[in-house]
């Protein structure tokens, strides 16, 4: 079974990412009142991407890059196999690693300023994906998702503070506006494409299908939260993923300093908040 | 092999002394380092001898009764003291010449009074716990020692002002090994406090080896802190014996908490103080000012796990008590602010030494919580953290001595000017905070024990550790930063110092690789003795970090296709490139473009970070002897 | 048609126009042309970008950032000099401190008169040019079966 779930996601998780990522450039286009480009776009900038050459400032930096593929897609793989929430946190945080690695080793101020940010990032997604982890295990007493997903009840019901909070750190993850310092997929900003300035041609078309495993793999946790229902979890999943862009549009990017703290306090907050009731609830 | 262990032990206790002795009379000359070489490999041979004890689960005792080994060790103590008590007179430090005082009073006191009649069946002892603590000092304690060979003949090239007392300087290593193996095999406390002096004593001379104004004074602030807790230790001795009559250590273990915890309160204090927790913390920053041997193997692999392994000691006590509780609680809030600290720091050293108080205080708070999956986990955590951070220690004073500078600002290139020394430094660095390396298991396992214990003190562990990941990373990336052509320039590092950072490099990864392994050998038979309960990590996650390690470690091939199917460019500056890869055009001049890592310094700021830390330390500390400890 | 003329990501530098070029380069990125209907991204960043649209004449200033940018763009790319300025220099020709149009500096694909040059007329060429980035592509891969 669950075989056959993680090669599935090894072949869809791209077209699906792919096709949202699509689906994202349209709605966003609508959304300003343009036609936008077609559902497909995203797979035609890959392809493109891998008939290009592939330029480079140190030669090492691509090798960088194509682990933290490498890891990505294992990240996922570990999710959908049913493996341990915990692990599979600490998995796409190493990915996340090599990723900033890149940037750094890439020698540029642009993506050396993009990869602090990038690492910034993550430090500020970290609490809340990790209380996810905690606030799950709190009720199913379990960190394997396997376990997790058969929970009987809607995670949701107990634990809603810990969603916020996690709700609340997804644009950073789909680097999305306002939390898309490290680079974003609008076209110019302050550091012109951040920590991916330096890649080009396969690199980049490396980086952009790592980031549509790491979609599927995000609306996947979103799911894990109304999982007692598949449909309920499934349009959820794309309601939220659909909510990102009105967010998008709907915001200016914010300066690092609202980021880390708006991002530790709500996790704080909120998440802690229903730490606190589930420990009381017992 | 079980009738040799009281002299495995003795050996132990006594070579290295043996040693230092010889360290200390003999000037420094090639035939001196001729002995050190052979005399380190013995050590580390003999300390993996440990393991082929084939110890399980139960301690074996030695009695080790000599009739003129307590006067001994009272001499040696006064004498020592008379030796504090006079340098403390003559800077005029009055807390350190009270402190000394009254400690040796009570010694006195105690000795020739009620504690004549205090008997210990064994003195000495050897479970799994000290024979992890044991490899540890013999092991990484003998690499450091012949890193500091090497090391210091350098020191002395780049400083000229400092006197050489090179012999001074190794035969206190030496010393303090001995004195460290001493900590570990005592089942008698006074032995036990003996040793623990000694480490006091070794490491405020070697604080002060620069006798440089500053490091003078952070010497004696170190001192400071050290004899209250050696007092509290005293105290706590005394304590255990007017309600309990024994000063035994495995007897005062069996007690159940409730009776002893008084006594216990005191020693998991003088634990504090040892190990730098808040609010004693500042010594242990201070004490970077000394040699980075010193550093590796006092301040961050040995002497400040002699705090934590005694508090580590009383986690079975400690477990569901309010006592329990604060002690918890200084070492979350250690943690937490240690974390936080490192973010702002520059001073590769400082980083290490904060990065070193915080995972003490995960570590102590394993302790505090004291269940036997916290227990475990602590255990894990000491292993871990020794070794990589004596990697990391030693890496860095390779690179301060070839660069000049510590300053992580100034490692930019170090990836082409040192490049195996800043490949070990990576290694160092993942073992720190990366999965699969050992100290992110430990830290997994801290977190589940955690989420047993109280999911809201893991709350808090998940904010410091996402601090760890931030500071961590951007000292990795500095060093990957190539923005100008460099010369490599390690060819001055001596072999001895090689020698040590490659095996410390290997260890970290093998440590990894064999973590089931170790865990299973080592820790479970430990935490099975005493809980009955072992910390149990399903196949498929050790499975999985194994094929984790497999990936990490394959990274490095990758660098096969090094350059292939790519075409080198200038980075982009706004297309103003002139010049080599790093330079560009300004408006006057062409200049070289520079990149600074970010300190968030108005968020993460040292001092009032500190001074909040402070305040809750002596809160905790407080809160731990009165509610506690009462 | 490959996916090469898919997805023509574009940079965009201002030589030393007026600005009128430079903004209808920027109105047809705008919701009443809207060229991101044919994939079109304004990149900013020449590593990503396929088609260099230069405005504005060249002179000794922007000569060596011009370069630049064109060296910094992988292959295979094309360049469209935008407006009459960056075709020939235009009114500004003769000037002191003028070389003259971009094609002065690097390869100019695909020429684009008018003054401004009007969304419509710049489609237009992008269109060509990516017939010329095709060609370009497929000129290269023959080299690669030759060698």
């Amino acid at each position: 079974m669950s075989i056959k779930i993680l090669l599935s996601y090894l072949v869809l998780a791209p077209i699906v990412g792919g096709l949202l990522a699509g689906l994202d450039r349209r709605v966003t286009a609508r959304m300003q009142n343009r036609i936008g480009p077609p559902i497909l776009q995203p797979f035609y900038d890959v392809l493109k991407l891998f008939k290009k050459e592939t330029l480079v400032v140190r030669p090492s930096q691509t090798l960088y890059i194509e682990f933290f593929f490498v890891l990505t897609v294992f990240t996922g793989a570990l999710f959908f196999a049913g493996g341990d929430l915990l692990l599979i946190i600490f998995a796409l945080t190493l990915a996340g690693v090599f990723f900033v690695l890149g940037g750094f080793k890439a020698s540029s101020p642009y993506s050396v300023i993009g990869a602090h940010r990038e690492a910034l990032q993550m430090m500020s997604y970290e609490p809340a994906l990790m209380m996810v982890a905690v606030g799950m295990y709190m009720v199913t007493k379990s960190f394997q998702i396997t376990d997790i997903i058969h929970y009987p009840k809607s995670l949701i019901m107990v634990l809603p503070g810990v969603f916020l909070a996690f709700f609340f750190i997804l644009p950073i993850k789909f680097r999305k506006s306002p939390f898309d310092l490290s680079t974003s997929h609008h076209a110019h900003q302050e550091l012109v494409k951040g920590i991916t300035t330096e890649f080009s041609g396969k690199t980049l078309a490396i980086i952009e299908m790592a980031h549509w495993y790491e979609n599927v793999f995000v609306l996947a946790i979103v799911y894990l939260f109304f999982a007692s229902n598949v449909w309920v979890g499934l349009s959820v999943s794309l309601l939220v993923f659909l909510s990102q862009m009105l967010i998008d549009n709907a915001t200016a990017r914010v300066r690092w300093q609202a980021l880390v703290a708006s991002s530790w306090l709500v996790a704080l907050v909120l998440g802690g908040a229903n730490i606190i009731y589930l420990m009381i609830r017992g | 092999m079980q009738n040799h262990v009281p002299f495995l032990l003795y050996f132990l206790m006594l070579f290295p002394l043996l040693i230092g002795a010889l360290a200390l009379v003999n000037r420094w000359s090639s035939l001196f380092k001729k002995f050190i070489y052979p005399g380190v490999i013995v050590l580390i041979v003999v300390s993996i001898g440990l393991l082929a004890i084939g110890l399980k689960g139960s301690p074996i005792f030695v009695p080790a009764h000599f009739s003129w080994i307590e006067p001994f060790m009272l001499i040696i103590e006064v004498l020592l003291a008379a030796y504090i008590l006079f340098l403390a007179l003559r800077r005029k430090d009055m807390i350190v010449s009270i402190l000394i005082a009254v400690q040796t009073g009570l010694l006195l006191w105690f000795h020739f009074g009620a504690g004549h009649s205090a008997h210990v069946e064994n003195n000495l002892f050897i479970d799994l716990f000290s024979v992890i603590m044991g490899l540890i000092i013999g092991v990484i304690g003998s690499l450091i020692a012949m890193y500091a060979v090497g090391y210091m003949e350098d020191f002395h090239a780049h400083h000229e002002e400092v006197k050489d007392r090179r012999p001074l300087f190794l035969g206190l290593i030496f010393i303090f090994l001995s004195a460290m193996f001493g900590v570990c095999f005592s089942n008698n406390l006074m032995w036990l406090l003996f040793f623990w002096e000694i480490t006091t004593v070794c490491s405020f001379i070697l604080i002060g080896y620069k006798q440089d104004d500053q490091s003078i004074a952070n010497s004696f602030l170190a001192l400071r802190w050290n004899l209250l807790g050696g007092l509290a230790f005293l105290i706590g001795i005394i304590v255990l014996f007017k309600t309990h009559h024994t000063i035994a250590l495995n007897e005062m273990m069996s007690l159940p908490g409730t009776l002893v915890l008084l006594p216990v309160a005191l020693l998991c204090f003088a634990g504090l103080t040892k190990s730098a927790q808040l609010p004693c913390s500042s010594w242990l920053v201070g004490a970077m000012v000394a040699p980075t041997p010193v550093s590796a193997l006092l301040h961050s692999s040995t002497m400040v796990k002699a705090g934590v392994y005694l508090v580590l000691r009383f986690a079975h006590q400690l477990q569901g008590t309010t006592l329990g509780l604060f002690v918890a609680m200084v070492g979350l809030i250690t943690f937490l602010i240690g974390s936080f600290i490192c973010i702002s720091q520059n001073d590769a050293k400082k980083i290490l030494a904060y990065s070193t108080i915080a995972n003490l205080g995960l570590i102590i708070l394993c302790a505090g919580v004291g269940t036997y999956e916290a227990v475990w986990a602590g255990i894990l955590l000491i292993i871990f953290h020794a070794v990589a951070k004596g990697l990391l220690f030693l890496c860095v004073g390779g690179i301060e001595h070839e660069t000049g500078s510590r300053q992580v600002e100034d490692m930019t290139g170090l990836i082409v000017r040192m490049p195996k020394v800043s490949v070990m430094l990576q290694i160092g660095i993942a073992g720190m905070f990366l999965a699969p390396f050992g100290m992110l298991i430990s830290k997994w396992a801290v977190l589940r024990a955690m989420i047993d214990f109280s999911p809201f003190s893991a709350v808090f562990l998940i904010f410091g550790s996402a601090a760890t990941l931030f500071f961590w990373v951007k000292w990795l990336g500095k060093v990957l930063i190539v923005d100008k052509p460099y010369e490599n320039i390690e060819k001055g590092i001596p072999t001895g110092q090689w020698i040590a950072m490659g095996t410390l490099s290997v260890l970290t990864v093998f440590i990894c690789g064999f973590f089931a392994w170790v865990a299973h050998n080592l820790i479970d038979p430990y935490v099975a003795a005493i809980y009955g309960n072992v910390m149990v990590l399903s196949k498929g996650n050790i499975v999985i970090m194994g094929i984790m390690l497999l990936m990490v470690c394959l990274f490095p091939l990758t660098f096969l296709d090094y350059g292939s199917g790519v075409k080198l460019s200038d980075p982009y500056l706004a297309g103003a490139n002139v010049g080599h890869k790093g330079q560009y055009q300004a408006a006057l001049e062409v200049k070289d473009m520079e990149m600074k890592n970010y300190y968030l310094n108005d968020y993460f700021n040292e001092e009032r970070l500190m001074y909040l830390g402070v305040i809750l330390g002596v809160l905790f500390v407080l809160g731990l002897f009165v509610l506690g400890g009462a | 048609m490959s996916v090469l003329s898919k997805s023509p990501w574009i940079i965009h530098y201002d030589g030393s126009s007026c600005n009128g070029c430079d903004i209808e380069v920027l109105a047809s990125l705008m919701p009443r042309y809207d060229v991101e209907r044919f994939g079109v991204i304004n990149t900013g960043n020449p590593k990503h970008a396929d088609i260099l649209l230069l405005t504005g004449s060249i002179n000794e200033q922007n000569k060596p950032v011009v370069q630049n940018i064109y060296n910094q763009m992988p292959n295979p790319k094309v360049v469209i000099a935008v407006g009459i300025c960056a075709t020939s220099g235009g009114v500004f020709r003769e000037c002191y401190n003028v070389l003259g149009g971009a094609d002065k500096v690097v390869p100019v694909d695909v020429y684009a008169p008018s003054c401004p040059i009007r969304p419509e007329a710049l489609i237009d060429a992008v269109v060509k040019a990516l017939g010329i980035l095709e060609k370009k592509k497929a000129a290269s891969l023959a080299e690669e079966v030759k060698k």
